[in-house]
């Protein structure tokens, strides 16, 4: 009997879970749809956002996730073959960094987005610009990004390192030829998580990069982010709601297409480095 | 029976690797100490390794046989709980000194494992990662270096068609004879196989036996095992290890053949007896 209700409870569990998640696409799909053209796409927002398109709110979103991730991915490499590799269970800096990662990884992005308005837009000087949003949101992705990709590191067999080591490698090489190729599975995962972040991001941009849809004209304009124009259709204009669906339908596939990049970049790297 | 007259291998057959009539001493082992932490696993050993010949060292688990190996090489540097003490002289030079350039002395020593350990990438970087770390900068060089790796290691042609292909793709023995030819193809002088044949099955096993008997008189060989027909067959010389009071001692070396016919001490006669171990 308790077998036969437990199993129920995991299959009824499963079942909403997935009608959740298709309803909420389907919602996406039906009222979206009907206002997506290849002039939304392209043309500029007009009347708020009500009529026109996505087209310079596209262009900003992309520039964005480009800062961020020609920000992160070096920066959060790095810090993870330093922790992976250069500190030993014990080491006490290492744990301090773990240890702060894993709290800024569950700190809310509001407060990133303060932290980059007061540090980026006002400190730096770089004002409500696409720089200060994207690099605002690299801060926000590193801590699972770094911690994603020292998990893959770990998880590498000490075989490698041994065995580059009896082969007189530096410690440079056996990382960047052996440890950090066999990691690259795990480096996609952290990858797609972070771009899946910041992709939906708004809270942080608010303060950062700021809600001007006018197409930017070099990193240091204003630039709205596709999340944001979602937030400001549906909470502040009244009347864009059907603009919001179907720029949320663009925001969806936009991620989807995002991680399967990053799948298959990944994949090639891996190939290329482990064949070629 | 593998018929010799159409081996693959390039190093001649067995019967004509140099016998070790003149022994020259290569690495002195003296009074050498491994702990880790607070714990010694093997106090002052001291042997001498000869040039050209193969030295098994043989015992039970636990008793410092591949601390032993990794002094040599100085992989011990990669454990900091590791500390060494003694000496270990090869060719004049002290191994143990910290002013050692621990790469260039790997390059001349090099290391099998138990597990055989190739790289995620494809054969043919496996051979050439090493060669270009070492500075071989020709790439034509690179490649006749690598085959003539695998050629001496018997598997060029097994492996000719499909060197793009990953390592990982190759069988247990294989893999082993691949991580073999890695070793050879940086020309060390001496290697240093830990277990080499126990994580294979026998018949793969048996091959990795044959080319360790092919290797002797081109390379110094010095080889754990566990195998006691094993160390009768292939090595000149043979240390036997044991533990007293926790701790790892060499208790008997000398030519392999005197050791099990004649062991000088109890301990080796009931060890290659069977009665303990």
């Amino acid at each position: 009997m308790t077998e036969r209700l437990f199993t129920l409870a995991v299959w009824m569990s499963a079942a909403l879970v997935a009608v959740v998640l298709v309803w909420v696409i389907g919602d996406l799909v039906r009222l979206g749809i009907p206002h997506l053209s290849l002039d939304f796409l392209f043309a500029a927002p007009r009347d708020a956002g009500r009529n026109g398109g996505i087209g310079p709110i596209l262009v900003s979103t992309v520039l964005i996730i480009g800062v961020t991730l020609t920000a992160a991915l070096p920066l959060g490499l790095m810090a993870a073959v330093w922790l992976a590799e250069f500190t030993t269970r014990g080491h006490a800096l290492g744990k301090a960094i773990r240890l702060s990662l894993d709290v800024m990884a569950g700190v809310p992005s509001i407060v990133f987005g303060l932290f980059g308005n007061a540090f980026f837009s006002i400190y730096l000087g770089m004002g409500f610009s696409i720089l200060s949003g994207g690099l605002t949101l690299a801060c926000m992705i590193l801590p699972v990004f770094i911690r994603t990709c020292e998990v893959g590191l770990a998880a590498v067999t000490d075989t490698w390192r041994q065995g580059a080591a009896a082969l007189g490698m530096t410690r440079t090489a056996a990382i960047w030829h052996v440890l950090l190729p066999a990691a690259s599975p795990a480096i996609a995962a952290g990858m797609v998580l972070g771009i899946g972040r910041a992709t939906a991001e708004t809270a942080a941009l608010i303060f950062t990069s700021g809600y001007v849809d006018r197409m930017p004209e070099s990193l240091w304009d204003s630039g709205r982010s596709l999340a944001v124009h979602i937030y400001d259709l549906s909470m502040n204009i009244s009347g864009g709601d059907t603009a919001a669906d179907a720029a949320a339908l663009v925001l969806i596939t936009l991620i989807v297409l995002f991680n399967m990049l990053a799948q298959w970049l990944s994949d090639r790297w891996l190939h290329r480095r482990l064949v070629a | 029976m593998t018929n010799y007259s159409e081996s693959p291998y390039t190093l001649g057959s067995i019967d004509e690797a140099v016998a070790c009539c003149a022994p020259k001493p290569q690495l002195k082992v003296r009074a050498l100490s491994v702990s880790y932490g607070d714990r010694r696993v093997l106090e002052t050993v001291s042997m001498d390794i000869y040039r050209g010949c193969i030295t098994a060292l043989i015992g039970p688990s636990g008793c410092g046989k591949t601390s032993l190996l990794t002094s040599i090489n100085r992989l011990t540097d990669m454990l900091p709980s590791a500390r060494v003490e003694g000496s270990v002289c090869f060719e004049g030079q002290e191994i143990l000194d910290t002013t050692v350039d621990t790469l260039r002395l790997r390059r001349r020593i090099g290391m099998i494992f138990q597990k055989p350990n190739p790289f995620p990438i494809s054969i043919r970087r496996n051979l050439e990662l090493p060669l270009r770390e070492h500075g071989v900068r020709k790439r034509s060089e690179r490649a006749s270096r690598a085959e003539q790796a695998l050629r001496d290691v018997g598997l060029w042609e097994e492996v000719k068609e499909r060197l793009d292909s990953s390592a990982l793709s190759l069988s247990g023995g294989q893999q082993q004879r691949l991580c073999i030819a890695r070793a050879l193809v940086l020309e060390p002088e001496i290697l240093l196989m830990d277990e080499p044949c126990s994580a294979l099955d026998p018949i793969s096993s048996a091959v990795v036996e044959e080319l360790i008997l092919r290797l002797r008189g081109r390379y110094t060989i010095v080889i754990v095992t566990h195998n006691l027909a094993q160390a009768k067959r292939v090595a000149n010389y043979a240390g036997f290890f044991w533990m007293t009071e926790r701790v790892g001692k060499l208790i008997e070396f000398g030519q392999c053949q005197r050791l099990f016919d004649t062991p000088a001490h109890a301990l080796t006669q009931a060890y290659v007896d069977g009665v303990r171990g």
